[in-house]
Order: C-alpha cells, then structure tokens, then sequence
C-alpha cells in the first residue's frame, strides 16, 4: 500500500543572481512502514525534497510543480489550512540543524505541547503527560524534569532527540528525517537509529531518510533513491544497491570508480569523485553526469536519459547502465 | 534558508587573500543599481553634493539684502522667494547646502578615522588597554548627544567648526563599536591567523587584512552617519547653539521661518524639505548598500 | 542573571563617577569666573578673594569636586545665579514636565512603531509592507523640529484645533495640558516609531526565516503562531532600540520645547547657556547623565530578562 506518492515534483528557487533549478525531476513512491533512504551529495536537492512535501517551502520566490499524493490524495490541492492539518500530525519532520531547530525562547515542555495540542484536543495536563511519555520514548532521561528546560541547556544530541520528540507526538503515517544525525557526534547516531526503528516497527510510520552515510543505509533502509543534480539517478533495494549499483555515479559514491573513500569520524561517507557538481542554474536535455562521467559517449549530451528497469524494482537514468567498469 | 552563502561567502575572502576582489566589487555594484530606491538615494545625495558645491557659485549673494521684497512668495524672480531681510530662498538653501555637506562630511570624517584606528587598536590587542578604553566609551556614551553638544557650545561658544567637533566626537563611539567588533572577528579567520603565522607585523596584519575586510561595515555606518549629523548640524543651529547668522543654515532658516509661520508659510517649507530629502537620500543609499553588500537576509 | 546585573550596577556606578568629573571640569571650563559672577561686575579683589574663601573655590579642584558631589548627593546641586533659588528645586519641578511629554511619547512611538514594523514584515512585498517602509524612511528622514513647525502650520494656525504653546500644568487643567501636549508628544512619537518600525521590520523578518519557525510550521500551526514565535525573539531587539533612542529622545525632548514653549527640562538647559547661568545648566547635565545611565541600566536588565540564555546562566553571553 502505498502511502506517499511523489511525482514529478520539480522545485525552483527564484534568487537574485537567476533562476536556481534545485529539484528537477523527482518520482518516487513510499509504502506503509517503509524505509526510504535518499542519498546524494551536499546540493543536489535532497533537503529542498524533504521540503517541498509537507509544504514547508513558503516564500513567494519558490515554484514548486509536480504532485504530491498522501494515501492518494493530492496535497497541492489543499488550501493553506487544510495543509496545517496534515502538517505535524500526518507527515512530519526532523532537520538537519538541531542546534537551531527549536524556539531558543520556549521551554521544550512548551514546544512539544504545542504540537499535541494543535492537533489533539487534550487539556493542558494530558499534554503535559503525553510529552513526558514522548521523552522517554526518544531516550531522554528524567524527562519530567527536563520539561521546562530551555534548548540551550541541552546538547545537540538531546535537541535532536527532542526535535524527533515534536515530530512524532502524533504518531504521523510519514516521517522525514533530513540528515538528523549529520551534525551530531557518531555515538549519538546508533541511538537515534534505533528511535526510526522502533517506530517503525510498533506504529508502521513510513519513513524518509535523508542521509549521506552508507553505513546507515545498510543498517536501516528499505529502498534507497540516488539524487544526482536534482534528479534521481536511481531508485532500487538497499541490497542492489551494493550488490548491484548499476549508474556510474553510484559506483562512485561507493568507490567502485578510482577515487578517495573519504573517512570521518570513523563513519564511512560518500567518497570523492573527481570532476564538480553542476551548478544548479540550469537544466539542459543531458545527462548533467556525463562530464564526470567514464562511461559518457556521444549520446549522453545529447538527451537526457529517463528513469528505466534494469531488473525488478530497480529503476537506472544513464544509457550504460550495469555493474561492469565498462559497459 | 540554508547556512550556504554565508559560508561560502567567507570562504572566497579566505581564498582570495584578503579582501574582496574586484569581481566581488563589481557583483554589490550590480545589485545595488537592481535596487530603484537605492538608486533614487544615489541621485538625491549626487544632487545634494552638486547644489552645495556648485549651488553657491552660480546663485546670487545668500546675504544680499534687499528692503523692497521683504518676504515674497515664490516668483520668477525668486523661485522658492525671499525671507524676512529680503534676502533669495533658493541662494540661501543652497549655501545651506554647503554648511550642511561640510558638517556631515567632515564630522563623519573625523569621527571615522579616529574611531576606526582606536577601534581596529583595542579589538586586535584586547588585553587592559581594551578594558580601559572601552570605559572611556562608557563615559562617553554617559552623555546623550544633544547635552553634549550643548555643553560643548557652552564652553567653547557657538560655531560651525564646534558643531563640527561636537557631531564629530559624539560620533566615535560607535565607529569604535563597529571597528573592534569586525577586528575581534576578522582576527580569528584562517587567513589573519595564516598572515600572523607567517610573522606579519601587526601593523601590516590591521592595515592590509582587518581594515579592507571591515571596509563594507565602515560604508555603511558612515552612510548612517552623515545624514545625522547633518540633521544634529541643523538642529544645533536651530537651537541658536550652532551656525551663527548671517550665515546660512537650514537649521538657521527655520528658525527665523518660526516667527512667520502664518504669514510666510514656505520659509518654513523648503529648508525642511532640502532636509527632508538630503537625508532620505542618504539613508535609502545607506540601505542600498547594506543590502547589496550583505544579501544574505534577502534570500 | 544576578551576577550580571550586579556588574552591570557596578559598571554604571564608575561610569557615573568618572561622566561627574567630566562634567564638573566641563563646569570649570565654562568661560567667565564664578566668583566674579557672584560677586557682581564691579565687586573689589578683597570680596572676590572672600568669596573664593567661601565656596572653597581657592581650594585644590579635587577638593573642590568633591564637596559638590558630596552636596549633590544630598540634594544640593547650588542656587541659580539669577534669583538665587535652589538649582534642585528648580529641576524637580521641570522634570515632570519633560517626562510626560517622553512618556507620552514613547507611548505613541512603541504603538505606532511596533504595529507597523509586524504588520509590514508579516505582510512583506505587499502594498502595506510599502506603505509602512515609506512612512519608516519619511520618518527617519525628517528631523523633528521641523516636523513641529508643519504640525504648528496645519493644527495650530491653518484648522485652529490644537494650541501651538501655552503650557499648563496637568495638576490645573488635565485636559488643557493634554490638548497642549498632543502635538508635541506626536511629533517626538514619531522619530521614535520610524527607528522602532525598521529594526522591528527588520528583526522580525530575520526572526520569521529562522529554523525554529520552519519547525513550528512543520507542526501545522497558524501562520499567526509562526509570527508569535518569531515575535518573541525580536522583543530583544526592541528594548536594545528603545534604550538606544534615548539618547535621541532626549535631544528630541530639548527641541521640541523649545519649539511648542513647554518649560520642561530641555528648554531649561537652553535657556541656562542663554542666560550664563552655570550652577542650572552644571545641574541640569549632571541629572539628565544620571538618569540617561540609570535608564540604560534598566533597559539591559529587561533585556537580560527578555533572554532566557542570560535569565537562567547568570553570565553575559
Ligand atoms: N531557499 C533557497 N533559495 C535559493 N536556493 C536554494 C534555497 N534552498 C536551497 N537552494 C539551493 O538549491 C540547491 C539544493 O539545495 P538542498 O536541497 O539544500 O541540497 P541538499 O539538501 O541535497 O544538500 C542548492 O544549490 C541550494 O543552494
Ligand atoms: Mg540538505
């Protein structure tokens, strides 16, 4: 069953310096107590999808196209308060940046109220208790007390965790969680791992996660969607993705291609491929690859390759696509 | 909002040495002449100079007295009319102009390089001569402009060189402010502390890497300043405690234009719109600037 | 929170010390010689010398500084030199008068200054955002004085509604003295609101595009609690202008006087360097410095409370 379905989204950002074309063309589907992970370097758009699907993108210079369905209804179709509706209780979020996600002015007692009481009609108290509860859930000793606690007293472990805390309180179908764990020490993440589990397994909450680390992928996700220049480039099984990661940019990132694995903090990132990212000022019919590329030909530049099977529920853009070094 | 430009941004001073390139120079130049009011700000200040450099020259004599059109409303003769001496509105606007570029200038001026060597000085050594100074600051920052000023005309009389000192010297303090702040924050980045490594001479690391990276900080507080001390220079004289007749001041203007509001209403009207304008037209290049040196909060 | 405050106590306490020698060697340096003036044009050396003798003006200077700290912490700030009464006195009884018509004015700037300053960054790009920035700017442009000769043109002689001076006290005639201090009260109001509605616009906007109220979004709340959590983080910003305006409240206050003829504390000051009568305008400076440091003191204190960082740590950032 599925409960999210992306299609076509396609976001751009009007700046002052031009047009930036942050999210091209975006598909992809989320079942019930599924774990999404979307990976791809800094920049090619993967926390502007994250966005873009509750909404959350409100500046008149954003044009976002495309749909986005819950439990197949279309969301765009919603008008600003029905979209509340969803927002926190259906679909909700964790960012990437714990150190300045939640209000420095309020306790988190007060901030985690805040979103039970939007969507549940229950008394001050309940909301209280439930809150408590939720802390625990998350992992946060002698949760009473750390009610009234302003976030500056706490690390950014314990405001990531708080954060998840907020997100989850009305136990919503679909999670995103954009790099929740990027910015915290490593010990922190297992834990944090361990939350999206957990909820995942006794509620069925579907979940997005946005993440640079493989290791994460392996231990946690479903599905994995690389995200290429605002594109997905391909979209498999967290196995074939090991075992048969068949864009060449994936090969990169998994240092099949000659290039430096890149170790941080005894995390196993992305690693380096040479070559640059394009900027995202435009969106020419070509493969935005192939100048990175070992396996480009002619064709590449010529158009664009679309999103095809090469094997049951792995879907591949690239015209060379396969495990080989060459094609 | 993403923590990108930002980051970049101080990434590219970092790897272009010191300061911003002229590339960088040429990208603010473009998006302030995107802006229309920072343009319309530009104008105003690039008319205002001309008036009150030029302005003088070619209008007749500001203090020519002339018994047979006493207060006359605008007309051909005289544009914006004369006052109650007789004497031409728009000769004296202009020569107006002149006192008010003069204080502006020069009290921003002075109030500029002090405070920016002082600030530069005790933002890059800290230590107890920071301490000291900044309650020197304090002290200063005790007196609300307009007592001191008034103090200062007390002790040392009237005059347009006082106003000039007064504006000046109550100007410093926050020219210090803004100069040890960038210099304390300047400082402890990659390349100062690169050129510090490399046994740079502490003069050398002020004058070439902190003053030209503060440089658009400077811009701005100076376009801030300008326009209120030539408000303070007009209030002073206003108040009798600055400019003395005959000598035109649109402060002075005003208040010989107070004993015939009724009966001249337009002695009233235009040193106040010459005013007016002169100041919108610096604070407006003022945000211009801002804007188009520092756009990160315009994302 | 305490430990701050204490400091901040102790540091305007030296400031005041060190601001009451500048001001009483800026008293010494006042062209002519006390004693002369007290002793009249014509007076001989031996009174003079006697005079001298008795003010203890022949005495080092810092003896001399502090007997008249001494006496002006106990309320004697000397006697004006034109009818010999008390300089004290003669404050107590202006000071009012200027702080009702700041208070008024204050008053007025907070309302308009704030309203405007939410209302244009929540509705930002729109026609009132425009309308509000414009008043901010055309505000910010115009120097008071000349905003009260236009309000004196238009409300006192060309419609007649509203007095031009004729100051009354609010003890005689409540309403008389409203009426009187409608238009100046205004127009110090409104300098004060330009400043307040721009940094307020501009805080406000910073505040609106902060990650914490991207989280309150992403809880599905109103746009109006959006603004509320923004709005919350900008009170700093708000109470840092105010105390920053003050001093041009003050210099506001001292034109506005003169212009409406309120005798309240400015025009006494500049009617003291008219008139050369040093001990009001020696006492006068030395009681606005007071109470410029004291409020600026109480100004970070709200603000330190306004800040749950500082509220709770007890440090200074
Ligand atoms: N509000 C915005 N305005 C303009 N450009 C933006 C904005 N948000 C993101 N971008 C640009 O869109 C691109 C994708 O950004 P993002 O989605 O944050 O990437 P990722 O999360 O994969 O690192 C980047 O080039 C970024 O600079
Ligand atoms: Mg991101």
């Amino acid at each position: 069953m599925r409960v999210l379905d992306v299609s076509h989204l396609r976001v751009e950002f009007g700046t002052e310096d031009g047009r930036i074309f942050a999210v091209k063309d975006v598909s992809f589907t989320l079942g019930r107590g599924e774990i999404l992970a979307l990976v791809g370097e800094s920049g090619c758009g993967k926390s502007t999808v994250a966005m873009s699907i509750p909404r959350l993108l409100g500046d008149s210079n954003v044009t976002i196209g495309g749909s986005v369905r819950l439990n197949g209804a279309d969301l765009s179709s919603l008008n600003e308060k029905e979209m509340q509706a969803v927002r926190g209780k259906d679909i909700s979020v964790v960012f990437q940046e714990p150190m300045t996600s939640l209000n420095p002015a309020y306790t988190i007692g007060n901030q985690i109220a805040e979103v039970i009481r939007q969507h549940q009609k229950l008394s001050r108290q309940a909301a209280k208790a439930r809150a408590i509860e939720l802390l625990e859930l998350v992992g946060i000793p002698d949760a009473a007390r750390r009610l009234g606690a302003f976030p500056h007293e706490l690390s950014g472990g314990m405001r990531q965790r708080v954060m998840i805390a907020i997100a989850v309180a009305c136990d919503p179908q679909v999670l995103i969680a954009d790099e929740p764990t990027t910015a915290l020490d490593v010990t922190i993440q297992a834990g944090i791992l361990d939350i999206f589990r957990r909820l995942r397994d006794t509620l069925g909450t579907s979940i997005i996660l946005i993440t640079h680390d493989l290791g994460v992928v392996a231990d946690i996700a479903d599905r994995v969607a690389i995200m290429y220049a605002g594109r997905i480039v391909e979209l498999c099984s967290a196995q074939d993705v090991f075992s048969l990661p068949s864009h060449p940019y994936t090969r990169g990132l998994l240092g099949a291609l000659p290039a430096r694995a890149v170790m941080q903090g005894g995390r196993r990132r992305l690693t380096d491929i040479p070559g640059f990212v394009p900027p995202p000022t435009t969106d020419p019919d070509e493969c935005q690859f192939a100048p990175r590329c070992p396996r480009a030909t002619a064709e590449c530049i010529i158009r664009r390759p679309a999103l095809e099977l090469v094997a049951a529920e792995h879907e591949v853009a690239c015209y060379h696509p396969g495990p080989g070094d060459t094609p | 909002m993403t923590s990108v430009p930002k980051t970049t941004n101080l990434s590219t001073f970092g790897a272009t040495g010191s300061r911003k390139s002229q590339a960088q120079w040429r990208r603010v130049m473009r998006r302030f002449l995107k802006r229309p009011l920072a343009v319309i700000g530009l104008v105003l200040v690039v008319a205002f100079i001309l008036v009150a450099v030029f302005g003088p020259l070619l209008l007749p004599d500001p203090n020519k007295q002339d018994f047979a059109t006493l207060l006359q409303p605008p007309s051909l003769a005289h544009l914006l009319g004369t006052d109650d001496l007789g004497r031409d509105v728009l000769s004296r606007i202009a020569s107006g102009a002149r006192v008010s570029l003069l204080a502006g200038v020069l009290s921003t001026t002075i109030a500029m390089v002090i405070g920016i060597t002082l600030g530069l000085i005790t933002g890059f050594y800290r230590g107890w001569f920071d301490v000291v100074f900044m309650r020197i600051i304090d002290v200063m920052l005790a007196f609300p402009f307009l007592i001191f000023a008034v103090g200062l005309a007390a002790i040392l009389g009237a005059s347009l060189t006082n106003v000039i000192i007064a504006l000046g010297v109550s100007q410093i303090p926050e020219v210090v402010r803004i100069a040890r702040g960038e210099a304390m924050a300047i400082r402890e980045q990659e390349f100062v502390s690169g050129a510090v490594a490399d046994g740079a001479r502490d003069f050398t690391i002020m004058a070439r890497y902190i003053a030209p990276n503060a440089a658009s900080a400077f811009i701005v507080q100076a376009t801030v300043a300008i326009p209120g001390a030539i408000i303070g220079e007009a209030t002073l004289s206003f108040l009798g405690l600055g400019v003395q007749p005959p000598m035109a001041s649109w402060g002075i203007m005003l208040t010989s234009a107070q004993q015939f509001l009724a009966q001249a209403p337009y002695l009233a009207l235009f040193p106040g719109i010459a005013i007016a304008l002169t100041t919108l037209g610096f604070n407006l290049l003022g945000d211009g600037l801002r804007d188009a040196l520092d756009p990160k909060e315009k994302r | 929170m305490t430990r701050f405050i204490l400091q901040r106590v102790i540091t305007s306490v030296i400031t005041l010390f060190l601001a009451s020698i500048v001001v009483f060697i800026g008293a010494r340096m006042l062209p002519g010689d006390p004693a002369q003036v007290l002793a009249g044009e014509s007076a001989d050396p031996a009174l003079l010398e006697a005079i001298r003798e008795q003010f203890g003006l022949n005495q080092p200077i810092w003896v001399q500084y502090f007997t008249y700290i001494g006496q002006a912490l106990t309320g004697n700030l000397g006697v004006s030199t034109r009818d010999n009464i008390p300089v004290a006195e003669i404050l107590l009884q202006r000071l009012p008068i200027t702080l009702e018509l700041a208070g008024l004015a204050i008053l007025i700037g907070l309302v308009i200054g704030i309203t405007a300053g939410v209302v244009s960054a929540v509705k930002r790009g729109t026609f009132v955002d425009y309308v509000a920035t414009g008043f901010g700017l055309v505000g910010l442009s115009v120097p008071s004085f000349w905003l009260g000769l236009l309000a004196i043109l238009l409300f006192a002689i060309t419609w007649q509604v509203l007095p031009a001076s004729g100051f009354v006290g609010f003890a005689e005639d409540p309403i008389g003295n409203l009426r009187g201090m409608i238009l100046p009260a205004t127009v110090l109001g409104i300098g004060l609101s330009a400043v307040l509605m721009r940094q307020t616009r501009a805080a406000l906007l910073g505040q609106l595009s902060a990650d914490y109220v991207r989280t309150a979004r992403s809880k599905g709340v109103t746009r109006g609690r959006e603004v509320s959590h923004a709005l919350r983080n900008s009170l700093t910003t708000v109470v840092t202008v105010l105390g920053l305006q003050l001093g041009a409240l003050i210099g506001g206050a001292i034109v506005t006087e003169q212009i409406f003829v309120i005798p309240g504390f400015g025009k006494l000051i500049i009617d003291a360097v008219a008139a050369r009568n040093y001990p009001i305008l020696q006492g006068a400076v030395l009681v606005a410095v007071t109470g410029y440091v004291l409020v600026n003191l109480l100004v970070d204190v709200a603000y330190a409370y306004l800040n749950p960082r500082m509220r709770l740590s007890g440090g200074s950032e």
